[in-house]
Formats: structure tokens, C-alpha cells, sequence
């Protein structure tokens, strides 16, 4: 091996605790990277393979009623492949051991055969058969979740009359990688499942023999999905349609993109902040190096090495850390991505797993980790090269402290003479002051941002459950009733309070922006359920116009003030021109909302409802739930402690360990800023912390000069480092804002204490580290060092 | 009649710090003959490592022109001066400059790996005496030890020129004494024309000529019509 080669090697070895801290925090970044990325195609293939194999359809609509020669004319549609015609509808369940209702989809299969389009996937038993008018297949979760295998039998309330039907399969549907109840925020797989029936079981129970309600068709490569939209909503309209939509609308595909958009911004977000914190200290600590090996340079220069070969030789060194922190970047995004790619793929319910982590991600990322080091070196690197070789080996001119300010202010304040070498240090080398100060702000940010999570999740649940959802329970009814429905339903056992809601399916239109969203009207005097105002504030939806998510309101580009389009996809049927009222916060899924006496003139109908909100005695839920169960104008039961658990239960656990991963990755910033630069200041120092010791200073009163030093730049840092992490958070809000969800600004008081204290513990813990290297310093031979 | 490896023509040197401009030298004519040992002594500040820096080609000078045999190397381009030492010149510092992360043997080697025509790592360290300190670092050799490895690196690459910076001053008499030994006996088998700087008049003798500086200029030169070994140089 060359000599030079060799000296890096050895010079690599002396610095390897230093170079690992830097590696580790360059993983960081790449580990980020990789496992957002990795998980984020893995999961895209995964579904896209899952989606071709079992024919996921491209269009859907759902109607009253059309009969089926209806779909000859869809298929004749321009693009059109395969049109597959449905009926889909709620039935509640009557399940053992479960006192409060179930409810379940139920799907039809075509009278023989199988589905034409969003093939179920047969995990266990078989699809049902035609002549067993019993028979059903359910979906694979709500079959776990009730410990239902096939041969096993249940109850469903079918026609107002209760059924027992037979589990002959289990099955999985591109349809329903997640799936959500009617109303529900949340999956819930106890109460809420998928069943299979054979349309000659259960077009009767709607009374839609040779009809169908739900329409899905599949498009050809070619095909222009907004056209056939168009056609479909034209031939459906007679039929009740209330407005077909595209794979972008379709609710278990939406909730898969907002997932893998979130991933997206993972990748993006945080990894930038620890690729320039690992630039910061590839430039602290190489200009050390550079500085240390001055006369060595000379000497290199001296004998004739070329520049470009010194200059390389730093390099070299460099990439050495950056090939490093790739390569554990790598390692462990790899691992950690197989093992969130498992988390989704298990929370989804795809029926398997492609773990696919790109290899031009990869690459990628290998490669900004590694110029990322580059760059952070260049700066070092370019004053080695700059070295006159005759200057280089003279001995280096002592640094000129010059007596300005901070002497003043020292004297004025008599500061002891140790605390004025801390400020002369700092002020001598502000360039090494400013790459600790930020290195450690840029832990303060990643904290700021991981814990922020938690206070955006807090804001959403109080909002959901405390502020805006009031109620303990929503009925969902079978169709649209009178307003004397809530009168009955106040008059069910243990219900203290009821209010009606009635919601339709509408489309709002501005330009080329258009929403499918629910229209709300609630009860004058509502009280269970509320509105609020960016402020806050509870409001009544004024009778001036339509009142919509602020979000919302930002994504088709409208403000108060501004005339909307609203077509309603129930009957009559109309298209409005509305002018927008005000704007609300609304951080889960996008209701727009009217006033009832309004919108019922505008209808010219009698107030209706179709949605009952209870408040309930809670001692007297059993008699609620079972009176519930044999009324057939309700379709549905939601109590909303269930959702609350429902919701709790899903995020804590993914959320708390991405917290956890990041809250491990800030402190590692930190301790590797601090132990950094608290190495490089004890060995450049060495010589006068040594003349310290021997003019009879004790050990804890030159670690002082040492410790107090690098907490004071970490107590600096603190303040920059909320300032950026508030800015992250911004970012971070608006990468994982979705069409359903939209994550507010809020960082609490509790998020800024925490960061702090842990950059200040993991700062103090790393200096202290240092220190014990105290003992090990030879007062003898380090003054004898000419350096 | 000799031949002249290294010529100067009125070299000048001014060093702009600050307010005041040092004239490190103001002048000098001299010639570095083929095979010759040439001993440079001076007070402290006369311009002695200036002259020698110029004259290896780590330092320019303000004025006046540098020849090494024909060639004028104040008209060669930084990377031209580089090669130029690369081929022709070894250095000898007074600190030794060693590469503290490598063997004595290593030390040298970074010179050779570079060098046209060198010698093995292990002939240049026998030649200083020190073929059984081959594999120690820097910081297990004693001074006399680690001045002799920097002259074995200076050697290995067989340069036409030897610069020594004060080659003896770190060092007491006795270790000094096997340094110029080295020193004389490369100079004697290998006939490389030296330049040695020293303050320390009694070395003059070992060498075919003296040059005298003060203050920037060469105030006398001296031949040695009879040459001693340094063993018997006493200081
Ligand atoms: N890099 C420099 N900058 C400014 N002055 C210098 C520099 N190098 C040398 N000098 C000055 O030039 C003069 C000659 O120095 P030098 O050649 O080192 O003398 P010597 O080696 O004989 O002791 C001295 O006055 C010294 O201070
Ligand atoms: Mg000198």
C-alpha cells in the first residue's frame, strides 16, 4: 500500500470515534431516505401488481336502481373494457357475544361464476354458490376480528327479518385494502365487515331483481376517464346516480395515496437536515486535521507531491466517512423499510408483500450522502492546497487574541479569568462556534418536529371528540325520513338527547377543481355536534351560502365570498351557483355544511333527516343496542367511545415508534456535534489547559473552561432551533395534509421544553464524555508539544 | 574547471508584513558546484533559510533569476517548480518532519513511490545507519534517529541537490556527529552537491566551502584547503 494510503489509514484510526459520530449522523439522513423511500415503492408495487392480477376497477358509481340492460349501453361507452353491475348494500349484523350492532357491506357476486371486476381473493374455503341462498364470504379482517371461519354461521338483519348465514370463504379485495364503515373515521373490524352473496341471495332483499345499484367498469390504456365519467353520469342520471368517480375518489385508494404522499415527505423533509449537519461537522473536523497537519503538508509539497494528490488525500479521507455513513444508512433503512413495508402491508390487507426498495433510491441517496461529505470538506480541503509550502513548515503564528468588547464586558462583570478564555474562544473561532451551534439547532429542529406529531394528533382528537363530536352515539338510517324520526328517537330507551343531520352527496365545481364531498345540514340549535371557526369558535352555518374546510376551501381555490358550483347528486338533482359563507377548521375528512331552512327551500321539500345523533345514558346502552337491532329504519350504530379507541389504538402505535426512531436520531446529532467539537477543542487546547493544571488549577476547574463552553452554544442553539423546527413542522404539515386529513400547525409549549432538555442532557452527557480524556493528558509532555 | 548545479543572479527577498517591509536579502550572487559541500553560516535573521528555500524552489524571490543548470526556475509555473523538487532536490529540516503516523521505512517510502530513479526504502536507511529502526514510528526514535530518517528520505530518491535547514540544531553534539556523518558519507558515495546552514561556526570545517551572511547578503566566502571528518569537529 502507498504511503499516503497508509497514512490515512493510521491518521483514520486515531479519528475513528469522531468519524463514526459523523457517519452515524449522515446514516441518519440516509436511513430516513431509504426507509421512506424503499417503503414508498415497495407499497406502489405491491398495490399495482395486487391491483392488475384482481382487476381493481378504474371507474364506480352507485344509484337507486337501473336495470341491467342499462350496462350494455355503458359498455358501449368510448374506452370502456369490462362494466360490472352491483348490488351493494348496509345491513346490521347480529353477531354472538357482542351486544352492540354490527354492521356489513354486502356485495353481490354475479348469479354463476366469478366477479368480473375487483376479484375477492380466496384465502380460505370457497365463494358461496348460487343455489345456497345462505351462503356468503366475508372479508378476511372482520373474519379475524370475530374469530369467524368457514362452516361457522351468523345473523344478519336482511330485509327487516334476521337471516343466519353461512361462512364458506374468507376473502380479500383490491376494493377494500382499507376498510372504513359509512361515517366511521376509522377501521373497525369488529364491528364493521365486508360480506360476498350471491346476487340471486340478495338483489331480493333490495327488491332489485334483474337491477343493479352500484356500478364498476375498466378502462382501456387509451381511454379518457373524465369523457366516460361524463357518459356514465349521463346515462345513471335518470337512475338515481349520484356521480361516478375515478380510482382518485375511490376511498380505500385515496386513503393508500395520502399514505404513500406522506411517505414522500418523510423522504424529504428530515434527511436534508441531517445531510448539512454532517457537511457542518465534515468541515469542523477535517479543518482540525488540515490545521494539525500543516507542516506535514508542507513537507508533502516539499517533495514534490502535486496539489491535486494532497487535495485528494483529504478527500479520500472524507468519502472514507461518507462510504460509512451510506453504508449503515443503507443497512438499516433496508431492514427498517422490510419491517414498515410488513406494518402497512398487514394494516392494509394486501394479501402479500413485494418488498422492492428501488435500486436507483438507492444510488440516490448514496450519492447526496456522500457529496453532502464532499462539500463539507472542500472548505478544509481548499486551504491545505492553499499552503505555501515554505510557510507550512514554519510553525504556526499563535492565534491573535485582541482586547475588544467582550474584554470590557468581562472586567465590567469581573468575570473570572477561566470564563474569559470561554468567551475569547468563541469569539476567536466563531467559524467552529457557528458549526456547534448549528449542528445542535439542527437536533433541536428534528425534535421539534417528531414530538410536533403528537401535538398536531392531540389538536385532531380534542377537535374530533371533545369540540366538534359531542355526541355518544350516531344512527344511520336506512333512507331519508321526516323530522318526526327524531322525535321516535329521542323516545328510545336511555337516549337523554337526539339530533337529526341530513346529508346528500354533492359536487363542488370551481373551474377545473372539483370535490365529491357530504352536504350537512343540522338541526337548528344543534348542540351535539358543532361547528368551528378558524378560530375556534362554535358557529352556526349562516343562511348567506355554502360553509366549508378551510383546506378544502384552499384546494379548489376559493374564499369567502367567491360563487361555487354545487351539483346535487341525489334528487332533484340541481346545480347551484353558491357564493362560499365562511371558512372552518376541519382537521378529519371534508364536509361542507348549510343552513337546514335554506337548503330545504332551496329544495322545496319539508326538512328531512337521515342521520340521528344521541346523547345517551350510558347505564342503559344494553337496551339501546338491542332496541336498535330490530328497528329497520336503522342501517347503522356508531358509539363514538369505540371510535375514539379505534383511532387511539391505530395511531399510537405507528406513531410512537416513528417518534421514538427520530427522538434517537436528533440526540444523535447532538451528541455527535458536541463531542465533535469538544475533542477538537480539548486537543487543540491541550497545551493551555496543561498550563492551567500547572499553575495548580484542579481538574474540575479546567474541565470547566471545557464544559462550559459547549453548553453555552447548545443554550444559544436551543432558540434557533425551535425557530427552525417550527419551520420544519410547517413543511411537515403540509406534506402530510391529504384530502382527508389535514395536519394543523400547532407546536406546544410541552414539544419546545421536551427538545430542549434532551439536546441539553445529550450535550452535557457528550462533554462529559470527552472530559474523562482529561485524565489521560501528560501535563509534562503536553507542554513539551510544540503544537 | 566545475560546474555550477544552482546559480543565482542578484536575488532579492522582501517580505511586505504590515507596516514594515523586511529585506530578508539584498542580493546574492552565488553557485552550488556539481559534488560540493557548502556550509552557510550567519546570524540568526541574515536570510539563510530564505536563500535556501529559493534555492529548492519552495519560495520564489522578490527579483533576480535562479538557475538550475540551464534552466531558469523563476520562470517556471507552480507546477513545474513541483516537479523540479520532486526530481532533483532532497530537504533537511531542523524538526525533521516526520510523518508521525508512519514507519521510519513508511517515511521514506513516501518519497520513493514518487521519485524516478530511487533507491529501496532499506538502502536509504542503511546509509544513515539505521536499517534495524526500520519498522518504528517516529515517536520511538530518539531525535539523532529521527534527523537521520529524514535525511535517508531526503537521499532515497538519489537528488542532484541537498538542502539542510540547520540539520544539527535540535540535537546535542553526539547525535549531531552521526547526522553530518550520514550527511558526508551520502555527499562522498553518491557526489549530491550540499547545501547546511548552521549557526555553529566549527561545523565550517567539514565542509569545501563557506559562505558568510549578513543581513541579507553574502559578506565573505571561504575555501577549506583541508576538509575534517566530524568526528573531530567538537562543539
Ligand atoms: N514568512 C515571512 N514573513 C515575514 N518575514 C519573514 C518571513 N520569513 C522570514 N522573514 C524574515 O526574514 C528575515 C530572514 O529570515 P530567515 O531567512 O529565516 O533567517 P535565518 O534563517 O538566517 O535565521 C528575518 O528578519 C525574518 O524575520
Ligand atoms: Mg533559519
Amino acid at each position: 500500500m502507498r504511503a499516503l494510503d497508509l497514512k490515512l489509514l493510521r491518521d483514520m484510526r486515531h479519528i475513528w470515534a469522531q468519524s463514526l459520530a459523523i457517519a452515524l449522523v449522515l446514516a441518519c439522513g440516509i436511513m430516513v431516505m431509504t426507509l421512506a423511500s424503499g417503503t414508498q415503492r415497495s407499497l406502489t408495487e405491491t398495490r399495482a401488481a395486487y391491483y392488475e392480477r384482481h382487476r381493481f376497477a378504474d371507474v364506480f358509481a352507485s344509484l337507486t336502481r337501473a336495470p341491467k340492460q342499462v350496462l350494455d349501453e355503458i359498455a358501449r361507452i368510448d374506452g370502456v373494457t369490462r362494466v360490472e353491475g352491483r348490488v351493494v348494500f348496509t345491513a346490521l349484523l347480529d353477531l354472538e357475544n357482542m351486544r352492540e350492532p354490527a354492521s356489513a357491506r354486502v356485495i353481490s357476486l354475479p348469479a354463476s361464476g366469478g366477479a368480473i371486476l375487483n376479484l375477492p381473493l380466496i384465502r380460505h374455503g370457497r365463494l358461496p354458490e348460487a343455489l345456497h341462498q345462505n351462503e356468503v364470504a366475508i372479508s378476511e379482517p372482520f373474519a379475524d376480528a370475530n374469530r369467524l371461519r368457514p362452516g361457522d354461521t351468523f345473523r344478519a338483519i336482511l330485509n327487516g327479518r334476521k337471516r343466519e348465514l353461512v361462512v364458506t370463504g374468507i376473502v380479500l379485495s383490491p376494493e377494500y385494502i382499507y376498510t372504513i364503515g359509512a361515517g366511521a373515521l376509522m377501521p373497525d373490524d369488529r364491528h364493521f365487515g365486508l360480506i360476498w352473496m350471491r346476487e340471486t341471495a340478495s338483489a331480493p332483499v333490495k327488491e332489485l331483481e334483474g337491477a343493479f345499484n352500484d356500478l364498476t367498469l375498466s378502462l382501456s390504456r387509451d381511454a379518457n376517464e373524465a369523457a366516460v365519467i361524463d357518459a356514465v353520469d349521463r346515462i345513471l342520471a335518470p337512475y338515481g346516480g349520484t356521480g361516478a368517480y375515478g380510482r382518485d375518489r375511490q376511498p380505500s385508494n385515496v386513503f393508500i395515496d395520502g399514505e404513500l404522499k406522506q411517505l414522500g415527505a418523510l423522504a424529504t423533509v428530515q434527511p436534508p437536515i441531517f445531510l448539512v449537519v454532517s457537511a457542518f461537522l465534515v468541515n469542523m473536523v477535517l479543518s482540525r486535521l488540515v490545521a494539525l497537519d500543516r507542516a506535514q503538508i508542507g513537507l508533502f509539497k516539499a517533495v514534490g507531491y502535486t496539489t491535486r494528490t494532497i487535495a485528494l488525500h483529504y478527500l479520500k479521507m472524507t468519502a472514507g466517512i461518507g462510504i460509512l455513513g451510506v453504508l449503515i444508512g443503507w443497512g438499516f433503512g433496508w431492514w427498517l423499510g422490510h419491517e414498515m413495508t410488513e406494518m402497512y402491508t398487514d394494516f392494509f390487507r394486501f394479501p402479500w408483500l413485494l418488498y422492492r426498495p428501488g435500486p436507483w433510491q438507492l444510488v440516490i441517496s448514496g450519492i447526496l450522502g456522500i457529496a453532502a461529505v464532499i462539500l463539507g470538506a472542500l472548505r478544509a480541503v481548499r486551504a491545505s492546497v492553499r499552503l505555501a509550502p515554505a510557510v507550512a513548515m514554519s510553525p504556526p503564528v499563535p492565534p491573535v487574541f485582541q482586547r475588544g468588547w467582550a474584554d470590557s464586558l468581562g472586567e465590567m462583570l469581573s468575570l473570572r479569568q477561566t470564563t474569559m478564555m470561554i468567551v475569547r474562544s468563541i469569539i476567536r473561532w466563531p467559524g467552529r462556534a457557528a458549526v456547534t451551534l448549528f449542528g445542535v439547532s439542527g437536533s433541536v429542529a428534528v425534535l421539534v418536529v417528531s414530538f410536533f406529531t403528537f401535538d398536531a394528533i392531540d389538536l385532531i382528537m380534542a377537535e374530533l371528540f371533545e369540540h366538534t363530536n359531542r355526541q355518544d352515539a350516531t344512527l344511520t338510517l336506512s333512507g331519508n325520513l321526516n323530522d318526526r324520526a327524531v322525535i321516535d328517537a329521542g323516545n328510545l330507551p336511555g337516549v337523554l338527547r337526539a339530533e337529526g343531520i341530513y346529508a346528500i352527496p354533492i359536487r363542488l365545481v370551481n373551474g377545473t377543481q372539483t370535490r365529491l364531498v357530504t352536504l350537512q345540514a343540522r338541526a337548528p340549535g344543534a348542540m351535539l355536534t358543532q361547528i368551528l371557526d378558524t378560530e375556534g369558535r362554535a358557529i352556526t352555518p349562516s343562511t348567506a351560502g355554502v360553509v366549508l374546510p378551510e383546506e378544502l376551501a384552499r384546494r379548489l381555490g376559493v374564499a369567502p365570498g367567491d360563487s361555487l358550483r354545487i351539483e346535487l347528486l341525489s334528487p332533484p338533482r340541481e346545480t347551484w351557483q353558491v357564493p362560499v359563507a365562511s371558512v372552518i377548521r376541519q382537521s378529519l375528512g371534508q364536509d361542507a355544511y348549510f343552513d337546514r331552512d335554506t337548503l330545504f327551500h332551496r329544495l322545496r321539500q319539508t326538512p328531512q333527516v337521515n342521520m340521528i345523533h344521541l346523547a345517551i345514558d350510558p347505564n342503559r346502552l344494553t337496551d339501546l343496542q338491542a332496541k336498535v337491532q330490530e328497528t329497520p329504519a336503522i342501517a347503522g350504530f356508531t358509539l363514538w367511545e369505540d371510535v375514539r379507541n379505534e383511532f387511539v389504538a391505530t395511531l399510537s402505535e405507528s406513531l410512537i415508534t416513528m417518534s421514538v426512531i427520530f427522538a434517537t436520531l436528533g440526540m444523535l446529532i447532538t451528541v455527535g456535534v458536541v463531542y465533535n467539537a469538544a475533542r477538537i477543542q480539548l486537543a487543540e487546547r491541550a497545551h493551555e489547559l496543561a498550563s492551567l493544571r500547572v499553575l495548580g488549577f484542579r481538574r474540575s476547574e479546567v474541565g470547566y473552561v471545557l464544559v462550559v463552553e459547549q453548553m453555552l452554544l447548545t443554550v444559544f442553539a436551543i432558540p434557533v432551533g425551535w425557530l427552525a423546527g417550527y419551520g420544519f413542522a410547517l413543511l411537515m404539515a403540509q406534506g402530510f395534509s391529504t384530502d382527508v386529513v389535514t395536519i394543523p400547525v400547532v407546536v406546544t409549549q410541552r414539544t419546545f421544553a421536551l427538545a430542549a432538555l434532551i439536546v441539553l442532557g445529550s450535550a452535557l452527557g457528550a462533554v462529559l464524555f470527552v472530559m474523562r480524556r482529561l485524565d489521560r493528558v501528560d501535563i509534562v509532555s503536553a507542554l513539551k508539544q510544540k503544537e | 574547471m566545475k560546474t555550477s548545479i544552482l546559480r543565482t543572479e542578484s536575488i532579492t527577498k522582501v517580505y511586505h508584513t504590515g507596516a514594515v517591509d523586511v529585506h530578508a536579502l539584498r542580493g546574492i550572487d552565488l553557485s552550488l558546484f556539481e559534488g560540493e559541500v557548502v556550509v552557510l553560516l550567519g546570524a540568526s535573521g541574515s536570510g539563510k533559510s530564505t536563500l535556501l528555500n529559493i534555492l529548492g524552489g519552495l519560495d520564489r524571490p522578490s527579483e533576480g533569476r535562479v538557475f538550475f543548470r540551464d534552466e531558469d526556475l523563476t520562470r517556471l509555473s507552480d507546477s513545474a517548480l513541483t516537479e523540479f523538487r520532486r526530481d532533483h532536490v532532497g530537504f533537511v529540516f531542523q524538526f525533521y518532519n516526520l510523518v508521525p503516523s508512519l514507519t521510519a521505512r513508511e517515511n521514506v517510502a513516501l518519497v520513493t513511490e514518487i521519485a524516478k530513479i530511487p533507491m529501496s526504502p532499506e538502502e536509504a536507511l542503511d546509509r544513515v545507519g539505521l536499517a534495524d529502526r526500520m519498522s518504528h514510528f517516529p515517536a520511538e526514535l530518539s531525535g539523532g534517529e529521527q534527523q537521520r530518517v529524514a535525511i535517508a528520505r531526503a537521499i532515497a530518491k538519489r537528488p542532484d541537490i541537498l538542502l539542510c535547514d540547520e540539520p544539527t540544531g535540535a540535537l546535542d553534539s553526539k547525535t549531531g556527529t552521526t547526522v553530518l556523518e550520514a550527511l558526508i558519507e551520502v555527499n562522498r558515495s553518491l557526489g549530491t552537491a550540499t547545501a547546511l546552514i548552521t549557526h555553529n561556526a566549527a561545523i565550517r570545517r567539514i565542509a569545501h566551502r563557506v559562505i558568510y551572511m549578513t543581513d541579507g547578503r553574502i559578506s565573505h566566502i571561504e575555501e577549506n584547503a583541508e576538509r575534517v571528518a566530524p568526528s573531530e569537529v567538537s562543539w
